[in-house]
C-alpha cells in the first residue's frame, strides 16, 4: 500500500456515511488512501440541509449548507461522498456565486468572504480521471465472473441550476467493466429509492423497492451497486421479496477489485442487512 | 390523470373566487417561473411517486396559475414529493418543480393550512430537532421522536432491531462541536 506522499483533500462525509453507513465511509477513505489521497474530515461539519431542512425551511437549508462551505479550507478541494449532500452544497455555492445579497448574508453570518475558488467535488469525478486497473495488484481483473446492475438513484437527475454540469451516467459500468465485471441491462438504474418516505410512508416505498430488486433479479444480476448511502439503506431495508440481492457500495466493490486487503474489509460486510459475503467468497473476493 | 367527462357543478372552477395574486406569490417565493409550464404532463408521467399523490405536479402548477390557493396548499402531492428531480430533468422548460413544492409546503405552514401528510411533516420536524441539538441527524433519536408523536411503537420494530444488531442505529449521536452557532441558525425560525 502506498503511504508516502499522500495528497490532502478535505472530506465531507455527511450524516448517513458517518453513522448508518460507516462501511461506505470506511471503504471510501481506505480506497482513497490506496489511490494516494488523504481524506481530512471537514472540521466541525454539520448537516448539509438536505431533504427535511429544505422541505420546510429554504433559508435554514441554505445557512446549514453555507456553514460547511465557510468551514472548508480554501487551499484544497472538498470531496463529497453523498449525492444528496453534493447537491445541497453545490446549489448553495452556485447561489452564492450568482447572488450578491446571498454573499452579504454569508459574510455577515460567517465573518469571512465567500471563496468562489472552492472546488466541491464528488468522488465520481476523481475516479473518472484515473485508470483503476493500473492500481490493481498484478493487474488482475478480480471482478471477472461478477454480473452486476448499477444503481444511480436520483444522482443523475439534478435541478435546473446544475444542468450544465458533467453527468456521470455510465461511469459505474465503465469502471467496473474495466475491472472485469459485466453490467446487466435493466430499466431501474435511475429510479428514485424513496428517500425519507421510507419512514413516513413505508407502504409507498416498499412496492417501489421490490420492483427495483425484482428488476435486478430479472436482469440476472448477482448484486446491485449503489452510489448513495441512502439508496443502499432503502434497497436493503424495504425489500420484502423472498429472494434478496446483495447491495454493495461502489467504494466497497472497487476496493475488493483492487485487492486492497483483508484487514481493511473487516467490519464492512457484516454491517449489511443482506449478507453479501457468500457471493463475495464464491468469487474469491474475500 | 383521466379527464372527467361529466364534471359535477361543485368541481367547476368559479372564476370569480380566484386568488389572482397567488401565482406571483409562488414565483417570488420559489424563484421559479411556473408560467413557463405548458402542461405537457411529462413531470406527471415521470414522477415515481405520482400514484401516492392526490394531484400530479403539473395539476398543482395549474391550480396555482388559476389562483386555487387552498386546493394547492392543502394538496398531498406537495408533501409526497421527495425532490428526486426526475420531473425537473425531464421538463422541456427546465422548471424546478421540487423548488416550487418547497415553496408551497412552506407557504402552507406559514398560512396555517391543513397539512395533507402530517406524518411527513412530523418526520421533517423530528429531523430538524435533531440537527438543532447535534448539528447532524441522529437516526435513532429521529425515529424515537417521530414514533412518539405518531403514537406508533410497533411498526418497523423488527427492522429497527435488525439495524441495531448490525450497529446501523447508534445510541450516541455524531455531533458538531460549535452547537451554539448551529442553534443560532434556528433562532427566529418557527419551523422546528
Amino acid at each position: 500500500m502506498k503511504t508516502e506522499n499522500l495528497i490532502d483533500l478535505s472530506y465531507y462525509p455527511g450524516c448517513s456515511l458517518k453513522t448508518t453507513s460507516q462501511e461506505n465511509n470506511a471503504s471510501l477513505i481506505s480506497l482513497f488512501r490506496y489511490l494516494g489521497y488523504n481524506l481530512i474530515e471537514l472540521e466541525d461539519w454539520n448537516c448539509c440541509g438536505s431533504s427535511s431542512a429544505h422541505s420546510v425551511d429554504t433559508g435554514l437549508a441554505f445557512d446549514l449548507a453555507s456553514r460547511n462551505l465557510a468551514l472548508a479550507p480554501g487551499e484544497r478541494p472538498l470531496l463529497v461522498a453523498c449525492p444528496s449532500c453534493l447537491l445541497r452544497l453545490r446549489s448553495a455555492y452556485l447561489h452564492l456565486a450568482e447572488d450578491a445579497s446571498a454573499r452579504r448574508h454569508y459574510e455577515m453570518m460567517w465573518r469571512k468572504p465567500f471563496n468562489p475558488k472552492l472546488q466541491i467535488i464528488h468522488f465520481f469525478e476523481f475516479l473518472d480521471q484515473i485508470d483503476l486497473l493500473k492500481y490493481s495488484r498484478d493487474g488482475i481483473r478480480r471482478l471477472e465472473g461478477l454480473k452486476f446492475v448499477p444503481y444511480y438513484g436520483c444522482m443523475l437527475a439534478r435541478p435546473p441550476i446544475m444542468r450544465h454540469e458533467k453527468n456521470y451516467c455510465g461511469l459505474m459500468e465503465k469502471i467496473l467493466s474495466n475491472l472485469g465485471a459485466s453490467p446487466g441491462k435493466w430499466s431501474f438504474s435511475s429510479r428514485c429509492c424513496g428517500t425519507f418516505l421510507t419512514v413516513a410512508r413505508p407502504e409507498v416505498v416498499e412496492p417501489m423497492v421490490n420492483e427495483i430488486i425484482q428488476g435486478a433479479i430479472n436482469a440476472g444480476a448477482d448484486c446491485i451497486i449503489t452510489a448513495c448511502a441512502m439508496c443502499h439503506m432503502n434497497l436493503e431495508a424495504r425489500c420484502s421479496l423472498k429472494e434478496k440481492v446483495p447491495i454493495l457500495h461502489f467504494s466497497e466493490i472497487i476496493s475488493l477489485a483492487l485487492g486492497i486487503g483483508k484487514s481493511e474489509y473487516k467490519g464492512w460486510f457484516s454491517r449489511h442487512l443482506v449478507d453479501p459475503r457468500p457471493l463475495l467468497k464464491a468469487l474469491n473476493l474475500l | 390523470m383521466k379527464p372527467k367527462p361529466d364534471a359535477k357543478a361543485s368541481e367547476i372552477v368559479n372564476l370569480n373566487q380566484l386568488d389572482s395574486g397567488f401565482v406571483s406569490d409562488v414565483i417570488r417565493r420559489s424563484g421559479v417561473d411556473i408560467n413557463r409550464c405548458w402542461h405537457c404532463q411529462t413531470c406527471a408521467s415521470g414522477c415515481p411517486f405520482v400514484r401516492a399523490m392526490d394531484y400530479p405536479p403539473n395539476r398543482v402548477i395549474r391550480m396555482v396559475q388559476l389562483g386555487l390557493r387552498k386546493e394547492a396548499l392543502q394538496s398531498s402531492g406537495i408533501w409526497i414529493c421527495v425532490g428526486c428531480n426526475t420531473c425537473s430533468i425531464q421538463c422541456p422548460n427546465s422548471i424546478d418543480i421540487p423548488a416550487v413544492n418547497d415553496a408551497l409546503r412552506q407557504m402552507a405552514m406559514a398560512e396555517g393550512m391543513v397539512v395533507a401528510e402530517p406524518n411527513i411533516l412530523n418526520f421533517h420536524q423530528a429531523v430538524l430537532q435533531s440537527i438543532q441539538r447535534h448539528g447532524r441527524t441522529h437516526k435513532l433519536e429521529v425515529m424515537m421522536r417521530y414514533k412518539l408523536k405518531k403514537h406508533d411503537w410497533f411498526s418497523d420494530m423488527a427492522l429497527g432491531m435488525k439495524m441495531f444488531a448490525k450497529r446501523k442505529l447508534e445510541l450516541l449521536p455524531s455531533r458538531s462541536k460549535n452547537i451554539a452557532e448551529i442553534r443560532r441558525l434556528f433562532e427566529e425560525k418557527s419551523t422546528a
